[in-house]
């Protein structure tokens, strides 16, 4: 069997769910206006257009003032993503110069709040580690073309505007490409249908971020391209049919929403659109529930009382991977390298088509429908750095901590997915070390997924990052931590009272606040004092009640007796 | 010993709607606090501070009563007998044919025990139980957070502190409930403290001023 079949397994369900979602894509492609053909499609090219095509209803009916099919510019065979990228920086002058300020493009982010260098390009994880000496495969979610060397190298015409603007849903990287579009793909055409993202351009990379469907984020997978109303009741056509861009509303290609930079405990109402932003009106970020609800949303006046210390999510997000595809909840690389009897690698799936155990990656969990841990958190996230000193002793190591406490005036209580990781770490430095496992015919087969060797995979990795490997390796037990915040259910599935405000309910764990209902914020001796008192009275007043009503029978008795 | 009208019509108005509410609260006070779940918890919210604000009401109409009709005086701690009633229902009660040591009059129809009973009632389970459920309901109300969580805070105190006093003070009704309920029934007939109660009449002495000497 071939090896890169079986390694890719769970990265290439990205692929396929991609293709085989591409025709609802395409179903909603046709409702929306930039994506509507013209009357006389491609039958006419460049040449001379005596009778200029008619432009759709659907497209005057829209914002957009635009019909790229009609662009002379657009109108030839493109063989290569630059050629594309090219063609659209005519026009769209600065919009290369915007992407090479977004962290879709540098995968790298300086958080302000701890001062910390992050951002895929840097820091090590839980699922597939680490992209430094990985490209080849990682690529494939830039947005980028690699033309040999740097991948972040500022170049225009290297920024892949197709993978985020195709409408069609035929425009697709394949998984060893270092980020190139597959063979076969219509360039002119996908080119002439461009428009603004859609659940799927967003989707492609992040329904399937950790190699496959819902591994990373619990609260987004493929289920999320077209939603039932109860899995979200936003994104649903059902509900209010959002792209991902209604909330995380974009401005000069910045998107704003990281996980990295959360905000958690935002207050106030909706921003007023239009609005400049300045000291007295400060930047709100458009993609939190406030920005459109406000923070006193509801018509019980009891529950808008929660809002300064409950995030919405909590109540709202009952669970996460509601949508019938389960999210990864483990990975324990240490069980990696297992050979099948023949002393081939092997995968086992579960009935889902879930994978339990690959050779080239070692054994997952997978769950559904899982109810979130609650945490105190004030949208400051500090991460475990390649170079952060890490000890067995202090197993599991968080490769992020989100912060927050009852007392610091910021946090507010939210559901997050705890992921668990078993990888390889250097016990000597004592730091996360990165693994080099895509084979991309550079690193001298080292590439873990195929050769199946720690020693050399990871000396591989850390010379790319050049960092020191001291040689030896062992697997330490790491936790990730994921905001849920997608998947909102619709009202009637927002928890009940009861769900917090109980004993082992869902808040058991959140210390620092007191939940009427709760039994571990009742003083024990004053219940258990209170109801042996009671206890004690009834038995008083009966063994009372008793001897005088005995002492009346003997009494009347003798008296009959007399 | 004769029939004489003790408790007027809003007395007995008074005593039974407090009666009532005061069921009605704990049933659902315990209902919040968790002791367990006969409805669902935003349900027992709402009744609870409905019944609250009924009760409060009617305590302000009550308080009015009192002071206008110096019924207040009825609750004057005395040391009187005290004694003698405490004997009487801890050993007296059992002996058939034993009187009661204080003769009930219309100017004086609380026995000493009572008195301080319902004193203690008065002066500390219902304030506090209606001070600290006051602050509680309204310790996140957006029209009075401003003014009652800095009270709270004030004394260096928090939400937690307010709800143990408030329950505190729910057991010490519970409590209270309970014995009197069962005093109620030790009259003679048993139901004949009710039945004054509901009625108004009851076994009384004719003269106040001869019951006196007499004891």
């Amino acid at each position: 069997m071939d090896i890169t079949k079986l390694t890719g397994v769970v990265a290439g369900i990205a692929t396929v769910l991609w293709l085989g979602g591409s025709p609802a894509g395409a179903a909603s492609a046709a409702a929306a206006p930039v994506a509507q053909p013209p009357a006389a499609p491609a039958a006419a090219p460049a040449a001379a257009p005596a009778t200029k095509p008619a432009v759709s209803a659907a497209l005057l009916n829209s914002k957009w003032t635009a019909d790229h099919s009609q662009f002379p510019e657009l109108q030839k065979k493109f063989t290569t993503g630059p050629e594309v990228t090219k063609a659209c920086l005519t026009c769209h002058n600065t919009a290369a110069d915007q992407i090479f300020r977004t962290e879709h493009w540098n995968w790298e982010y300086t958080d302000k709040a701890t001062g910390q260098t992050l951002g895929k390009r840097i820091i090590i994880n839980d699922f597939c580690t680490a992209v430094t000496s990985n490209m080849v495969h990682c690529a494939q979610c830039h947005i980028g073309y690699d033309v040999g060397g740097d991948p972040f190298k500022k170049v225009g015409e290297n920024v892949d505007c197709l993978i985020c603007h195709d409408t069609t849903g035929d425009y697709t990287k394949d998984e060893y490409s270092f980020g190139n579009p597959s063979d076969g793909i219509d360039l002119e055409k996908v080119a002439q249908k461009v428009g603004e993202p859609k659940r799927d351009n967003c989707g492609a990379c992040h329904f399937f971020g950790g190699g496959g469907d819902g591994v990373k984020h619990g609260d987004l997978d493929s289920s999320m391209s077209d939603p039932s109303r109860d899995e979200d009741v936003h994104m649903s056509k059902k509900g209010g049919d959002f792209a991902c861009q209604t909330c995380h509303e974009t401005s000069g290609h910045q998107v704003p929403g990281s996980r990295y930079a959360v905000a958690a405990a935002p207050t106030g109402g909706p921003p007023l659109r239009g609005q400049p932003i300045d000291a007295k009106h400060p930047a709100t970020n458009p993609e939190t529930c406030q920005s459109c609800h406000s923070d006193t949303p509801h018509k019980q006046e009891a529950l808008n009382e929660h809002t300064d210390i409950v995030a919405c999510q909590t109540c709202h997000i009952p669970e996460y991977a509601r949508g019938g595809q389960g999210t990864e909840m483990s990975w324990d690389w240490s069980t990696a390298g297992k050979l099948d009897a023949k002393g081939k690698p092997f995968t086992k799936t579960d009935q889902n088509g879930q994978v339990l155990y690959a050779t080239s990656k070692g054994t997952f969990t997978w769950a559904q429908n899982v109810v979130p841990t609650y945490i105190w958190f004030n949208g400051t996230v500090r991460f475990t750095l390649p170079t952060t000193k890490i000890y067995a002793k202090d197993a599991p190591i968080p490769i992020n901590t989100f912060e927050g406490s009852p007392t610091d005036g910021k946090s507010r209580i939210w559901p997050v997915k705890v992921f668990s990781g078993k990888q390889p770490y250097d016990p000597v430095y004592h730091n996360l070390v990165v693994t080099h496992e895509a084979p991309d015919g550079k690193h001298g087969g080292t590439a873990f997924w195929k050769y199946l060797k720690w020693e050399p995979a990871i000396a591989a990795g850390m010379k790319d990052a050049g960092r020191p490997f001291s040689g030896k390796y062992e697997f330490i037990s790491t936790t990730m931590t994921w905001p849920i915040t997608h998947m909102v259910a619709p009202q009637a599935q927002a928890l009940k009272c009861r769900q917090c405000h109980s004993s082992n309910g869902r808040l058991e764990q959140i210390s620092g606040v007191y939940i009427p209902g709760r039994g571990r914020d009742h003083l024990w001796w004053l219940e258990l004092g209170g109801w042996t008192l009671v206890g004690l009275t009834l038995l008083g007043v009966l063994m009372h009640g008793l001897i005088r009503f005995i002492v009346y029978q003997r009494y009347v008795s003798r008296r009959k007796g007399s | 010993m004769a029939r004489v009208y003790l408790f007027k019509r809003f007395e007995r108005f008074w005593h039974w709607t407090q009666a009532a509410l005061i069921v009605f609260l704990l049933v659902t006070g315990f209902d919040i606090h968790g002791t367990y779940s006969i409805m669902p918890w935003h349900d027992a919210v709402r009744l609870h501070r409905f019944g609250a604000w009924t009760l409060i009401t009617l305590w302000v109409f009550a308080i009015f009563w009192h002071f206008t009709t110096g019924e207040w005086k009825q609750y004057i701690p005395t040391t009187n007998r005290l004694i003698d009633v405490a004997n009487y229902y801890a050993f007296g009660i059992f002996k058939p044919g034993a009187h009661h040591p204080f003769g009930v009059t219309q100017l004086q129809k609380h026995n000493p025990l009572q008195r301080l009973a319902y004193l203690g009632l008065k002066l500390f389970i219902s304030p506090v139980l209606w001070i600290s459920g006051l602050l509680y309901m309204y310790f996140k109300d957006p029209f009075t957070a401003a003014v009652v969580q800095p009270i709270i805070h004030t004394f260096g105190l928090t939400l937690g502190f307010v709800a143990i006093v408030h329950t505190f003070a729910a057991f010490c009704m519970l409590l209270f409930f309970i014995g009197h309920v069962y005093m109620g029934f030790t009259g003679h007939p048993p139901y004949a403290y009710v039945k004054a109660m509901i009625t108004g009449w009851g076994d009384a002495e004719e003269d106040p001023a001869a019951q006196n000497e007499k004891g």
